[in-house]
């Protein structure tokens, strides 16, 4: 069954909004209002880029109550797998292409009294849609946002005047400021729920330190989309389908099964929510791991493998689908 | 769609029962002749022959205004068939808004919403209320707005929360429950409310029900078919009030089974939430006689056979044990053999 509603949009804007980040507007073209979301939603974003399509997840950082448009931000990297390069370069206010409908696995916890998020570089983005939700329930929050550089960091300055600098503080890399974590997680009143949004060290450090100072885990949060790491070409044998295919050296096994015409479930693409589990039957490689949602325990089974992040070392592997 | 609402009863004299038309659109829940748990879950998409409970979204039949006072008699007398923990707020409004907008654009000619920003008009013509109101403004309604539109929506609502990887029951309407109390669940997480469900767990039918739910996307709902079965047509069999209708269970006769015994079908249909990130449960119950249910011969021989198959767990968990020989004997008369066309809809 495939679970993903897409919606044909236009890009209505594209914004230069700091060094390498840009922002895009995305409107309906048949009018109709966009879902209202949860701040810390993620929608797919499927872009034809000639031959290929691209299908990535990007978070939301438009008002979760605009219903007539949604906005992302895309951090321009090198050594792109071809997403970023493709929206930053050849994407164009008045193309059209589709998006999914929202799907939140970074919702914050209603019962929080209080809500800390810490943000790396382009992470702030799911913060922006969550701080407008909470300022408009009334929720008490605060933003810790780290960037390289005051120019390469994106909206600091419209979060600060908006919600004061005594709740978004930003530390800048170049001026040798960083989150003072262990500060911060040492003084907060009980009840309080941690956000952690950016590279992944620092999603480590944090929960890290956050574990070590007597934090409960249901009170820490964080998201990290994986992008899927490029390997070894290797093969893929369908046995439902009853296909053999080949999967490139900068392609998954999701997208080299979409490239084969079948429709395989997903969500996220970046290895979190668990959609796109796969039994492995066999397998002549060893099977690389790149998910976050696998148990170790099966993890070493070699039974199960997350398609959208998950690779082998090259040789054969059996999936059922 | 003109809809005739009947003035009948869920309990005391015992007056509700279904028109042929009622009959035909019953969610008959076995689409073969035998029955085991499953996930059995499916898009809730618009379905089913003109007339069909599945036709709308969130469906409106002729039992509308008597369960609803049912359900006010319910209240009245317990009210704590309605619970919602506080973090839930955004939930409440985000289930309102959805009900309004399914059963204003299912119904228009029972419900109308008209949103002007914040400020939003709802008409409800077969119960005569004409609100106006801020949305997520809740000092604006007469009540919490869970209350509101659960006082005027056929069927149970459980609004669930999900953190942690799972899901926690955090509030809800409940008075037309099969044997389940919102007031014992409240705050329970999804294992631990099935916690009683027999067979089901040794075949990692929760896990995966969990797995799914999760996953569950805003604009696509899905539903399940579940069954059970009551004696007289009683809309509230709560354990609450278990010592009003637990004894009817002794009163099967072979003579009184086709009027007092009922098949009882859930249509379940589960919906995430937009604001909120919740999962909106809707348990609707539909009841329907053994002298009704024959009127579809191919019902009448296919639940002979499932009940008369079904495994001796299920027969003790569904508290059929008492009378269940009687209503398979009942309704063997109605079996001549012949096989049944797959899926749930009348032949």
């Amino acid at each position: 069954m495939t679970l993903n509603t897409d919606m044909t949009v236009r890009v209505a804007k594209i914004t230069q909004v700091a060094d390498k980040v840009k922002r895009f507007r995305f409107e309906r073209t048949d009018g109709q209002p966009m879902p209202i979301f949860s701040g810390g939603a993620h929608v797919i974003v499927s872009m034809r880029d000639g031959e290929v399509l691209r299908r990535n997840p990007y978070s939301l950082m438009s008002s979760p109550s605009d219903t007539g448009g949604y906005e992302i931000s895309a951090l321009r990297v090198e050594n792109s797998r071809g997403g970023s390069a493709f929206l930053h370069e050849k994407l164009k206010e008045g193309d059209t292409l589709t998006v999914s409908n929202p799907v939140n696995l970074f919702a914050f916890d209603h019962r929080g009294k209080k809500h800390v998020m810490m943000a790396g570089g382009i992470g702030v983005t799911p913060f922006i849609a969550m701080m407008d939700q909470m300022e408009r329930e009334g929720r008490a929050f605060e933003l810790h946002y780290a960037v390289r550089t005051r120019t390469h960091g994106a909206y600091w300055k419209e979060l600060q005047q908006r919600y004061g600098a005594h709740r978004v503080k930003v530390y800048c890399d170049e001026e040798k400021l960083f989150i003072p974590t262990e500060a911060i997680l040492s003084g907060q009143p009980l009840g309080t729920h941690l956000y952690v949004c950016g590279p992944a060290g620092m999603i480590k450090g944090v929960l890290g330190k956050a574990t070590t100072l007597g934090w409960p885990q249901q009170n820490l949060h964080s998201e990290e989309f994986l992008a899927p790491p490029p390997g070894k070409p290797f093969q893929a044998i369908l046995t439902r389908s009853n296909k053999t295919i080949e999967v490139a050296a900068h392609q998954s096994i999701l997208e080299a099964v979409e490239a084969a015409g079948i429709d395989a479930a997903y969500l996220c693409r970046g290895g979190a929510c668990g959609q796109c589990e796969t039994a492995v039957s066999a397998c002549t490689g060893d099977i690389q791991h790149n998910d976050h949602y696998l148990e170790p325990d099966d993890k070493a089974s070699g039974k199960k493998i997350m398609i959208c992040v998950s690779r082998i070392s090259g040789g054969t592997i059996t999936l059922d689908l | 769609m003109n809809i005739s609402f009947r003035k009948e009863t869920f309990r005391g004299d015992y007056t509700a029962r279904n028109s042929p038309e009622t009959i035909r659109r019953f969610p008959f829940p076995f689409n073969e002749d035998k029955y085991m748990y499953s996930v059995n879950m499916e898009p809730h998409v618009p379905a089913g022959p003109p007339g069909h409970a599945y036709n709308k979204l969130i469906d409106i039949d002729e039992h509308y205004l008597a369960e609803m006072e049912d359900r006010a008699q319910v209240l009245k007398e317990d009210p704590l068939r309605y619970q919602a923990l506080p973090h839930m707020m955004a939930a409440q409004w985000d289930t309102l808004e959805l009900l309004m907008e399914q059963k204003a654009a299912g119904f228009p000619e029972l419900f109308s919403l008209t949103k002007d920003g914040d400020r939003w008009h709802w008409i409800n013509r077969p119960m005569g209320i004409d609100q106006t109101f801020t949305f997520g403004d809740a000092s604006t309604l007469p009540m919490e707005p869970l209350e509101f539109i659960s006082r005027q929506t056929q069927g149970d609502l459980v609004v669930v929360d999900q953190r942690d990887n799972t899901l926690w029951c955090d509030a809800g309407m409940v008075t037309t429950q099969a044997d389940w109390s919102l007031d014992f669940d409240i705050g329970m997480n999804f294992h631990e409310w099935h916690g009683p469900v027999p067979l089901a767990h040794e075949s990692g039918v929760f896990d995966r029900a969990l797995k799914f739910l999760l996953n569950l996307q805003l604009g696509k709902p899905v539903r399940r078919l579940n069954w059970t079965m009551t004696i007289n047509p009683r809309l509230d069999t709560s354990p609450e009030n278990y010592h009003k209708w637990g004894p009817d269970r002794a009163t099967v006769t072979p003579e009184n089974v086709g009027a007092k015994v009922h098949l009882r079908c859930e249509l379940q249909t589960l919906w995430r939430l937009p604001r909120s990130n919740a999962i909106l449960f809707v348990i609707r119950c539909y009841l329907i006689k053994m002298e009704e249910l024959v009127t579809i011969p191919k019902w009448g021989r296919r639940f002979h056979r499932v009940l008369r198959d079904l495994p001796p767990e299920l027969i003790d968990y569904k508290g059929l044990t008492r009378y269940r020989p009687t209503t398979v004997e009942w309704l063997s008369k109605y079996d001549d053999g012949k096989p049944t066309s797959p899926g749930i809809y009348p032949e």
